[in-house]
């Protein structure tokens, strides 16, 4: 029995920036089943830091518990991870992202971890608006104990086993924009064409980025009646395509005018989206939560960036901390002598 | 635009072109299929693959000119091919007895006689194919015992005469009648005999001479390389003058300089016209003669042999700069300088030609340029339809494989004439697809490629090889060298094949795929295709594998198989067995 993966590469295979082919970038090789998206999503990740040419050293992977949970061990093997309690992810992102806030945080989740036994953390990670990428791998399942419907399975959606899904399903994206992110999209782990964009406008934004990405699970839920199929999903698609232009390249993709919204990033970066139609205004929520609801009235499922506001303050921002990470400050930052403290001192009389 | 179309893998060449060994092997030997049973260290059914595609093992093991190692795909992702040519050598060094192994030969004949003209490789293959169909073949050769080129020009110390004789005597000992000691002067004598058909193997017998100022009057000193290497063979030559200067820089003259060294030069000197890079010979055979201390000069132009009183003191050179002009045109400019080295001996071997003295031109067989035969490319018949062509004597030199491919076809060719049928229509190779899917991870073949450096072969040492030209300089691979060299091999013959029926776009095997071979992409032409895919494709020699419009998103698959590690990561990473690793064998049809 063999089953690694070789290290010979494609000897025409590109370098980034920062001097690193794409399987720099890899992770160790995966255990999960084979065809799970979630597989998918981590090649994603990674040609995504690839293509920003982002040194896998900056980076710092979380997760909590689940199929999905695994995934940060088959990506950027050269990153800080922590691999947290189920549904805890965002409370220890919040700790690492306040002591060190110059790393760039991928959190990595699935619809169990997120939107049942982590449904509270979630909510309050981003209303607290903290500055990471919040990725849910979503098949509407729990893969890991043989595939018991999620709380984001959708009504009437059938499960393996045969049974129908009476409940409502918790829509991730809406429930974001509802709550404070500042950055939302939904995108399915089958398009990398979207997906990869996506995340590298995920990395690019400031403050709390959530991507809800389909993610079909092969071995429970890629039955016909499962709404969460490859074939299912695929078929209710409706996709608006994202481009993201890096700062350094001149804009040369051309799409229907009227269609198209520009959205500038702040690191210079330009976002281009196709939209569905002319009226929705990606930059407002409620814009954004009606489109969201008149296709899936329609039986369609909308991906690409759904909302995003630019002009938002983060955690740091709010909480005024320290410019440096804490890592960084020396004795003189933290203790700065006599003269400080009778300043103090004196403010106090 | 003009969209990509599936590919047709009804069409054996298409995963015949993915083997790249096989595919550049002129007799197409199974090349991974073989490397596999040496690794399971089973000699005997490696060699018996081996001799069932290219007759002689043993001795192309040592001698061949490895048309496969340039093209092994080893050597694309790592910066050394497979040592397949060497690994050979291990089947035959390690083998045990075979000969019950061996086609029976009827004692009924089939009551049709063949004549074969020349001993070597060609004929011999001839003989090993029509044998067992009961034809009765004698053989004629000029030289005492078989093998023709084989024997009088690849000296001892890389042939070893136990290997050829073995290997000759496998084919003759199938009942062919050889005349020995035979020269053919005639064709039309043989045709008298009463032949149904006659096979011309008789190589490239006449070596090139250099017609310069001083060679009539040193006559005695200066020899034709390929002459001169025979009478070495049979042992009418048995020393040589201790300043021996070779000109040429094919594989003769390295036969001829190393041989040398062995009769007694001492300073022996390759002189070659053009620049290193441009020389015929391979690279190891350079290798080898530069170790035993043979100097290669390039870039001298022989002007002149230098005597006194009737006795070779030396030659003269011109020395030159090679310069290439706007069209890439090559010339040789003298630089002025003129250089003297002193020789007891030259030996020329600057080349060899084809000569057909001895077959008279009103036989109805048609002769073209330079005095050439005119042969069938395929079938190898001549405009005589009894006569056919092959090995060197059919297109000029090439080499030993070449020879025994030529040899298989014309086998072909003669059954067919001689069972009445058109030579043109020629039999479909042999194909086998299998699924080498064992289980969960689990294949019938050593499928983990790691990066493992190719194996040296070893050499006796330098002292004794000198001493004796019978002792062979390469040890060959000991058991333990020759299982790591083997599983160097990527097993490029068990091929990735998808069924686009079953796919359900999940990405997985594009994900997974070390070299980034595999794309999902919308079909576009040939050209757009291959700039825009994962990596590049920018070697055209190499097919891309194209798939019909997959049923969810109409896109299709497309892979490269330019860097395929044939690793099976994609079957692997495929939940629905669209992908499988499936061995593919193919065998080129022999007659009968």
């Amino acid at each position: 029995m063999t089953y690694a993966k070789p290290a010979f590469r494609h000897p025409d295979s590109k370098t980034n920036e920062v001097g690193c082919t794409r399987r720099d970038y890899e992770g160790g090789l995966s255990t999960l089943c084979a065809g799970c998206g979630h597989d998918s999503i981590s090649a994603a990740i990674i040609d995504a830091c690839f293509e920003l040419s982002i040194e896998p050293h900056r980076v710092a992977k979380l997760s909590g518990i689940g199929c999905s949970s695994k995934t940060p061990a088959y990506f950027l093997s050269g990153s800080h991870s922590f691999n947290s309690v189920h549904g805890r992810m965002p409370s220890v992102a919040t700790g690492a992202n306040v002591a060190n806030r110059d790393l760039i945080y991928i959190g990595v989740s699935g619809d169990g971890d997120t939107a049942s036994i982590g449904m509270g953390q979630f909510a309050h990670v981003m209303r607290r608006n903290l500055n990471m990428t919040y990725i849910v791998e979503n098949n509407g399942c729990y893969g890991l104990t043989k595939g018991q419907d999620s709380a984001t399975m959708d009504t009437d959606s059938v499960s393996k086993k045969g049974d129908i899904n009476p409940y409502m399903p918790i829509d991730l994206v809406r429930l974001g924009i509802e709550v404070g992110a500042t950055f939302v999209g939904r995108s399915f782990s089958g398009d990398k064409a979207q997906l990869v964009p996506l995340i590298k406008a995920a990395l690019s934004h400031r403050g709390f980025a959530l991507l809800d990405v389909i993610s079909p699970c092969v071995t429970f839920n890629n039955h016909q009646g499962s709404t969460k199929s490859y074939a299912n999903f695929r078929e209710h698609n409706e996709a608006m395509p994202v481009d993201f232009v890096p700062r350094r390249e001149a804009i040369t993709t051309s799409y229907d005018a009227g269609m198209v919204q520009e959205v500038c990033l702040h690191d210079g970066s330009v976002l281009r989206l196709q939209k569905v139609n002319n009226e929705y205004n990606i930059e407002d929520a409620q814009s954004a939560l009606d489109a969201i609801a008149h296709h899936t009235k329609q039986d369609r499922i909308l991906t690409g960036l759904l909302y995003i506001n630019r002009d938002s303050e983060e955690l740091h921002d709010v909480l005024q901390t320290a410019s440096k990470p804490l890592n960084t400050l020396t004795q003189r930052d933290l203790c700065p002598g006599s003269r400080f403290l009778d300043s103090i001192n004196a403010g106090l009389r | 635009m003009n969209n990509v179309k599936p590919t047709d893998l009804r069409d054996p060449e298409y995963f015949h072109k993915v083997v790249d060994c096989q595919y550049a092997c002129p007799a197409h030997t199974p090349v991974p299929e073989y490397i596999r049973l040496i690794a399971q260290q089973r000699y005997d059914d490696a060699y018996m693959v081996n001799w069932e595609s290219n007759v002689f093992p043993g001795i192309l093991g040592r001698t061949c000119d490895r048309p496969c190692e340039p093209a092994c795909r080893r050597g694309r992702v790592e910066e050394e091919p497979v040592a397949i040519c060497r690994l050979k050598r291990v089947a035959a060094d390690n083998k045990g007895s075979i000969t019950d192994r061996l086609p029976r030969i009827p004692r009924q004949k089939n009551g049709k006689r063949i004549a074969l003209i020349g001993g070597g490789p060609a004929s011999l293959t001839v003989a090993r194919d029509l044998a067992p169909l009961g034809y009765q073949l004698d053989l004629y050769d000029s030289q005492p015992a078989g093998g023709g080129f084989m024997r009088s020009q690849i000296p001892s110390f890389r042939l070893p005469p136990e290997v050829l004789d073995e290997e000759v005597d496998y084919v003759l000992n199938m009942g062919i009648e050889s005349h020995f000691d035979t020269y053919v002067e005639s064709l039309k004598s043989i045709i008298d005999k009463g032949y149904d058909a006659i096979f011309v193997g008789t190589g490239a017998p006449r070596g090139s001479d250099l017609d310069l100022p001083g060679r009539q009057e040193c006559e005695k000193q200066i020899h034709v390389g390929i002459e001169w290497l025979g009478s070495v063979a049979f042992e009418h030559i048995q020393k040589v003058g201790k300043r021996v200067l070779v000109l040429g820089g094919g594989n003769t003259a390295m036969d001829c300089c190393r041989t040398a060294r062995r009769l007694g030069g001492e300073d022996v000197k390759v002189v070659v016209r053009s620049e290193f890079a441009r020389m015929k010979a391979s690279p190891w055979e350079i290798e080898d003669a530069q170790e035993e201390d043979i100097p290669i000069l390039n870039n001298h132009v022989p002007k002149e042999f230098v005597h006194e009183d009737g006795k070779l003191t030396g030659m003269r050179f011109d020395q030159v700069d090679v310069v290439y002009d706007a069209s890439g045109k090559r010339n040789l400019v003298p630089t002025g300088e003129e250089i003297f080295f002193a020789a007891d001996e030259v030996l020329i071997a600057i080349g060899q030609d084809n000569a057909f003295p001895w077959i008279e031109r009103d036989l109805g067989i048609e002769f073209g340029k330079w005095e050439m035969p005119q042969v069938d490319k395929r079938t190898f018949q001549s405009s005589n339809a009894k006569v056919f062509f092959g090995g060197d004597a059919a297109f000029g030199p090439e080499n030993i494989i070449t020879a025994v491919a030529h040899g298989h076809q014309a086998a072909v060719s003669i059954d067919l004439f001689l069972s009445g049928k058109p030579t043109h229509q020629r039999p479909a190779p042999g194909v086998n697809l299998i699924s080498q899917k064992m289980g969960v991870h689990e294949w019938s073949y050593d499928n983990l490629v790691t990066v493992d450096l190719r194996e040296k072969v070893p050499h006796v040492d330098k002292v004794t090889a000198l001493k004796d030209r019978k002792v062979e300089v390469e040890l060959g691979f000991d058991i333990n060298a020759a299982y790591r060299e083997a599983e160097r091999c990527l097993n490029c013959d068990v091929q990735t094949v998808f069924d686009g029926a079953k796919c359900i776009e999940c990405d997985g095997c594009t994900d997974i795929c070390p070299t980034d071979c595999i794309n999902f992409i919308d079909n576009a032409d040939e050209t757009a295709l291959r700039r825009t895919l994962r990596a590049p494709a920018n070697d055209a020699t190499q097919d891309l594998y194209v798939s019909e419009a997959l049923v969810q998103t109409q896109r299709i698959m497309v892979k490269d198989e330019n860097v395929c590690l044939h690793c099976g990561l994609c079957a692997e990473r495929c939940p629905t067995g669209a992908w499988d690793m499936q061995r593919f064998l193919y065998s080129v049809t022999k007659a009968g």
